[in-house]
């Protein structure tokens, strides 16, 4: 198989709680929050890969580290072979960010309420110092929008993000994204604000820009519905670490993990026969802190299935189950 | 046959804003029946949450009530003062639970404090019969009685926002309205609320309208569905048949658009356009601009809800 575009490797990062001064006096020690807890994967050349999970998973964290807006506690990250976890230079994260880009999940917060949509497009533009003189960048700029199908491009460059509406104003986020031609693109819920005709029109989008530009996309979600549409590759997260992860429709239709199953278990679907029916959520519980991560498989205390003395005492290794499907649990198979 | 609990007629609330009437609620006409929930759905901006509030007796400001009628168990609430509104009716003939239950609480009070003002202000219960109240309620939606002693920022998301529910309950109200309650709620807390509204649902013969930009969470609890677009209602009828059957173009792009879990979808569709602005909505059907069936007299007139099928109404000229 090809190079992957995208490795990460036991990828960690714990970011330390305040202190009280009474607590560094008495030297307690210093307490962390497990955001991302040893994340590895690997994603190849116009793959989708999604990164699923609930709020607080470390999801977004592991979208930040990727396109080095965090540095990791821990871990490697290697972009088309190349090990980039340390980028100490204004010049070397320079060029690093011309290959790796992120959409947010916002686009009403996302663009400058100042700029007009020109000036947001001609910002990396410059930062980068691609296209000589103003025609040039011009050029590019229109080309960008064009392909965003943000149309006749001359009618929206004038304009400031506050009269576009939302779907609009995440086109012109994407464009802004693109016109650096990055190999790699981290996009973290870029549908989740949007209504439900505008986020198929950017899914869509999105996909076709995968396929005309090549672009390869982690894409960060809570919808697993939305997940299964536009990724090939799926990862489930529960408290900084990946549970189960393979294709998308393995992990949707033969979930291994009890987690997957809870999360799938749930989600909602437009059939209205079953609407008298109380849905079973194999889960209990609550999410536990990220400070206190319970030993053992840290799913054990929600897991309807966890066996004493096995899943509390030992942290499960991701094993693969079948070809590519992998998951992090003492009892695949066994419930 | 049950009984209706909610008749809206003709309703129209419009927000009087310095750039021009905004006809957020536009002659809208629906019934809810006893026991039966109403799932209202549309793109944000469509007017939904403007109806629900309206339905409260509380438009908000600078939105009024320009016409048309809200009967509660038989009761025109429409044109009652303030006073009596707020004594006789919100909350104990119509109650509702807010989107993100994070906002609703008052973080500087207990729970069991909000909880039992109400009922103390409102039906004139002594402390304990009222925190007796509260408690039983608690335990209705499946929580801890004892967390009337604890304050809002003890407890998760998915507690905070059962105790919402609880609250609309509290006086037992002949029609609940939930407005969004599930959207900032992570995807196995909002299936656990959805089944204990379903649950509710069941126990206390519960009426309710269940407004939400989410079509799969509708189907989850709704009997009878009404898709809204640009202040009117253009399409509304049994579940089964708004979900397998639509009529109007809007709902069935509506329904094209959401990626299913199960199964293979190609391409989604979406609709081209936004939804058009209320202060100048566009002459015939509003939906015409955006309808790739558009014909002339869709420019020129503007369609009726009629009935196509038994208890199914649409407004559109196809049919």
């Amino acid at each position: 198989m090809a190079e992957p575009i995208l490795k990460v490797e036991n990828l960690k990062k714990y970011f330390p709680l305040k202190r009280g001064l009474l607590a560094s006096l008495r030297g307690e020690p210093q307490r962390f929050v497990h955001a991302v807890d040893g994340v590895s994967f690997e994603i190849y050349k116009q793959q989708v890969f999604a990164l699923v999970g609930e709020s607080g998973c470390g999801k977004s964290t592991t979208g930040r580290l990727i396109v080095k807006l965090l540095e990791p506690t821990d871990g490697k990250i290697y972009l088309e072979g190349e090990d980039v976890t340390e980028i100490k230079t204004k010049e070397e994260l320079l060029a690093y960010r011309r290959r790796v880009q992120m959409i947010f999940q916002d686009p009403f917060a996302s663009l400058n309420p100042r700029f007009r949509i020109f000036d947001v497009l001609e910002e990396p533009l410059l930062i980068h110092g691609i296209g000589e003189t103003r025609a040039e960048r011009e050029e590019l700029i229109y080309k960008a929008l064009e392909m965003v199908k943000i149309i006749p491009p001359e009618d929206y460059v004038s304009r400031f993000p506050h009269m576009l509406s939302g779907g609009q104003r995440q086109r012109v986020a994407i464009a802004r994204a693109l016109i650096l031609n990055p190999t790699f693109i981290v996009a973290d819920e870029p549908v989740s604000m949007l209504d439900v005709s505008i986020r198929a029109e950017i899914l869509e989008l999105m996909k076709s820009l995968k396929d005309k530009m090549g672009v390869t996309y982690l894409y960060i979600t809570h919808d697993l519905s939305t997940a299964r549409y536009f990724a090939d590759w799926i990862a489930v997260m529960y408290l900084g670490r990946i549970v189960e992860m393979g294709p998308a429709e393995k992990v949707i239709d033969n979930p291994l993990h009890p987690y997957t199953r809870a999360l799938l278990a749930a989600v909602p679907e437009p059939k209205p026969e079953r609407r008298n029916v109380i849905k079973e959520l194999p889960i209990k519980g609550e999410v536990p802190s990220a400070v206190n991560i319970p030993p053992g498989c840290r799913f054990h205390p929600r897991c309807i299935y966890a066996k004493k003395g096995l899943c509390d005492v030992e942290q499960p290794k991701l094993i693969e189950y079948e070809h590519n499907h992998f998951a992090e649990c003492h009892l695949v198979g066994k419930f | 046959m049950a009984k209706n609990v909610l008749e809206v007629r003709n309703l129209k609330m419009y927000y009087f804003t310095s750039k021009g009437v905004v006809k957020a609620v536009d002659n809208i006409s629906f019934d809810l029946k006893k026991g039966e929930v109403l799932g209202l759905a549309g793109e944000s901006g469509c007017g939904k949450s403007s109806l629900g509030f309206t339905l409260l007796g509380m438009p908000t400001p600078p939105g009024k009530i320009v016409d048309g009628s809200i009967k509660i168990d038989g009761r025109e609430i429409v044109g009652l003062p303030e006073d009596v509104l707020r004594k006789e009716i919100r909350w104990q003939k119509i109650s509702m639970i807010f989107q993100g239950a994070m906002n609703a609480l008052n973080p500087v009070y207990t729970i069991g404090f909000q909880m039992t003002e109400p009922l103390i202000y409102h039906k004139g219960m002594s402390q304990e019969e009222a925190l007796d109240r509260a408690q039983k309620y608690l335990e209705l939606v499946g929580l801890d009685p004892e967390i009337v002693y604890r304050y809002p920022h003890e407890l998760s998301g998915g507690m905070k926002q059962r105790v919402v529910i609880a609250m609309a309950l509290l006086m037992e109200p002949s029609v609940v309205i939930a407005d969004e309650p599930t959207t900032a709620l992570d995807v196995i807390v909002q299936a656990q609320i959805i089944n204990l509204m379903k649950r509710l649902k069941k126990e206390l013969n519960l009426s309710m309208i269940f407004i939400t930009h989410d079509l799969s969470i509708l189907a989850e609890i709704s009997d009878k569905v009404a898709i809204m677009y640009a202040g009117k209602i253009i399409e509304i009828g049994d579940s089964e048949k708004i979900y397998y059957e639509p009529a109007h173009p809007y709902t069935q792009k509506l329904l094209a658009a959401i990626p299913r879990l199960h199964e293979d979808v190609e391409r989604l569709e979406f609709i081209p356009g936004q939804p058009p602005n209320l202060i100048n909505p566009p002459k015939g059907c509003r939906f015409h601009p955006r309808c790739p069936y558009a014909m002339d007299v869709c420019k020129e007139q503007e369609p009726e809800l009629k009935e196509i099928d038994k208890d199914h109404y649409a407004a559109c000229w196809l049919l």
